[in-house]
């Protein structure tokens, strides 16, 4: 197998203190300098679940090299797709059956999904973090405008937002307990309710009675991103804070519902580490959490490495296009019940092509930065008070560009399909 | 003597025996199913409707259409209630199609909930339309609780295998006195006809036409089969048919000689 090129992750800043710069180059170069990763820190809920060890060894026991041509055609003809058959389309050995699998795909989303593509828009309201995760814009060792919107900032930015026809909100924030704690994340769920009919969560993981606060606040669903489920490659990226956990962070989903959300998304960070184990393991994390908590929806999300501010080379290594592909179409057929989600992360055509196979949700209009929707949507000139960006967006298509462009493909768009009862 | 042949629910007169389901909705698929398929009812998916504006779907409906909202998205009991009233409240007058799932995978209804809405929802004057399993117990069950009709499924919803619970449905149809309408799962207007043959007084789709390569040309079809079917079963004279017509030349004749 070819040797894998690696991203380079350490950037210094000139404007970080000599102190700031040595703990950063200890946690770098240091690995006894780390905490331990799969241990719990005080305060975070431990919960009893066997859906953890159920993922993990099927991940570790997957040789995906050892699946063949037969495998992959033995998967495509099964009405029903096992974890056998779903482990032979992640293989390379499925790749020469891209063609097939999307035909399969689209057969499966029809049937589950009709014609339709839902439309959302994310809303990051503040960008603190006391994380170190080496690949993300918003470490708290990246020098960048930091910010966090007051509620009248919010209300302002939700009220652009829902102008623009959008009806679906994802409020996101970056990992700050003390900057962006719960009660201010329940407060802009609260005014969010006001603006739109569905109002999703991507925030730090927390303890179930947080969630069931934030789900009395009118939030429904919670995504979190595992990154990688590949333990030992995390614990080199994820270098401090809470996010350094790995557990607690596997387990926020179940704790999510756990709490009375009635939904919740998961995905890897393609491109992190080897991504088909990834793969694999976040549709199981789907499979297994699915047969626990039938009543729960769920969806996979599929992002892939992103520049960010600062370091511009960071890029998804061995995850191009058609290896993106080929996950989601076998996503699909392994769970065909589940939505499928496709960010702005990914460029027009990548987006426009996949939700005729598998997609159900794209965003639009869409900003990774803090307070910037009124200069984004209006060009009204930003009076530079706007937090940075997390990473930089591919397809910057606006809600109206992204309704027509579905529209014009024969697709329905869809704004909502969604009660909070 | 003929009768005009009547679909009656609640007190309320069709002349079709097509209703169109919610799921993959469109203007076209609208259109063709009340042009084409002579839908007079449709299926409303509340939690669709409840949006500002761009494509509402309460937009798409013709005059003269009766509107079915549905409670999918409802969980338990409680949650059918609340989204029935709010269909009410939203002008959607008092039919309602209680649908409760908490399964995510295969939508299956729960039968024991449903029973639970049926009887509060009635006793609110709806004019209730239970999708169930198709259990004896459970649809005699909804019938005591106040149902107008009982609709148990044929197969899993979306999977246009057709009547998988076929003997189980021809249960429901040979005890049940109301309408028993097949929903989910009829894929061809060949599935439809032969429900119409056991006797179910009406069909629910969606998937077969929202999935057909001519849809307008398989909303006809599914009028013409679901016309067939009930035809066929009139003329057979109600149950008789499906277990072979009788002779014409009684067995048991030399009794009588």
């Amino acid at each position: 197998m070819e040797k894998q090129m690696e991203n380079q992750f350490f950037v210094d800043s000139e404007y970080l203190s000599p102190k700031a710069l040595e703990k950063k180059h200890q946690l770098e170069n240091d690995p006894s300098s780390r905490k331990n990763h799969m241990e719990y820190l005080p305060g975070m809920e431990q919960i009893e679940s066997d859906v953890c060890k159920k993922v993990m060894s099927q991940m570790n026991s997957y040789d995906y090299s050892r699946y063949t041509a037969k495998d992959v055609k033995a998967a495509l003809e099964h009405e029903n797709c096992t974890i056998e058959d779903f482990k032979a389309l992640l293989s390379p050995a499925a790749e020469p059956f891209l063609e097939q699998m999307a035909q399969k795909a689209r057969l499966e989303t029809g049937k589950h999904f009709g014609n339709t593509v839902y439309l959302f828009t994310p809303l990051y309201i503040a960008n603190y973090c006391e994380n170190y995760c080496v690949y993300c814009g918003f470490n708290c060792y990246n020098h960048i405008n930091r910010m966090k919107l007051t509620m009248e900032q919010i209300e302002h930015e939700m009220k652009i937002i829902a102008d623009s026809g959008m009806e679906e909100i994802l409020i996101l924030t970056g990992e700050s307990h003390t900057m962006s704690d719960v009660h201010y994340i329940g407060e802009a769920c609260k005014l969010a309710r006001k603006y739109f009919r569905m109002v999703g969560l991507e925030i730090y993981p927390v303890n179930t009675e947080d969630y069931c606060y934030l789900h009395e606040c009118g939030a429904d669903y919670v995504t979190v991103f595992q990154e990688t489920y590949d333990t030992e490659k995390y614990e080199t990226l994820h270098l401090m804070g809470h996010k350094r956990v790995w557990p607690y962070r596997f387990d926020a989903q179940e704790r999510a519902l756990r709490g009375g959300m009635r939904g919740v998304a998961f995905s890897a960070l393609l491109g992190l580490s080897d991504f088909r184990k990834d793969a694999l393991a976040s549709a199981l994390h789907v499979y297994y959490l699915q047969r626990k908590y039938p009543q729960a929806e769920m969806s996979l999300s599929c992002p892939r490495l992103r520049p960010i501010i600062n370091n511009d080379r960071i890029n998804p290594l061995d995850v191009h296009e058609k290896q993106l592909c080929q996950i989601i179409c076998a996503y699909r057929i392994f769970l065909p019940y589940v939505g499928i989600t496709v960010s702005s992360r990914e460029s027009a055509s990548f987006r426009n092509g996949i939700v005729k196979i598998a997609a159900t949700k794209v965003s639009a209009g869409v900003s990774t930065g803090i307070g910037d929707h009124e200069s984004k949507y209006t060009g009204k000139e930003s009076d530079g008070t706007e937090g940075d960006e997390q990473f930089e967006i591919n397809d910057s298509r606006s809600f109206d560009k992204m309704y027509q462009d579905i529209s014009k493909d024969g697709l329905q768009p869809v704004l909502n399909d969604y009660l909070y009862v | 003597m003929t009768t005009e042949d009547k679909l009656i629910i609640g007190g309320h007169e069709f002349h079709s025996r097509f209703i169109l389901g919610s799921g993959k909705y469109s203007l076209r698929l609208i259109e063709a199913a009340v042009k084409d398929a002579g839908a007079e009812m449709i299926t409303l998916a509340v939690r669709r409707a409840n949006t500002k504006e761009h494509e509402n779907i309460l937009d798409y409906i013709p005059e003269g259409v009766t509107l079915l909202p549905n409670t999918s998205g409802a969980r338990n009991a409680e949650e059918a209630v609340r989204i029935a009233r709010l269909a009410r409240e939203l002008g959607c007058g008092n039919f309602v199609k209680v649908e409760i799932m908490r399964d995510t995978k295969y939508l299956l209804p729960d039968n024991a909930e449903t029973i639970k809405a049926t009887e509060i929802l009635a006793n609110e004057g709806f004019i209730v339309m239970p999708y169930m399993y198709p259990d004896l117990n459970v649809a005699r069950d909804l019938v005591n609780a106040g149902a107008a009709t009982i609709m148990p499924l044929a197969s899993p919803i979306g999977s246009n295998k057709g009547l998988a619970t076929r003997d189980f449905i021809q249960i429901l149809i040979n005890e049940i006195d109301l309408p028993v309408i097949v929903d989910a799962g009829i894929g061809r207007p060949s599935q439809a006809c032969e429900a119409m043959e056991m006797g179910a007084a009406a069909i629910m789709a969606n998937t077969a036409l929202a999935t057909a390569g001519d849809l307008t040309l398989m909303a006809s079809a599914f009028r013409q089969a679901i016309e067939a079917g009930r035809k066929a079963y009139l003329s057979g004279l109600g149950r008789v048919l499906v277990r072979g017509a009788s002779s014409s030349d009684p067995l048991t004749g030399f009794l009588h000689d």
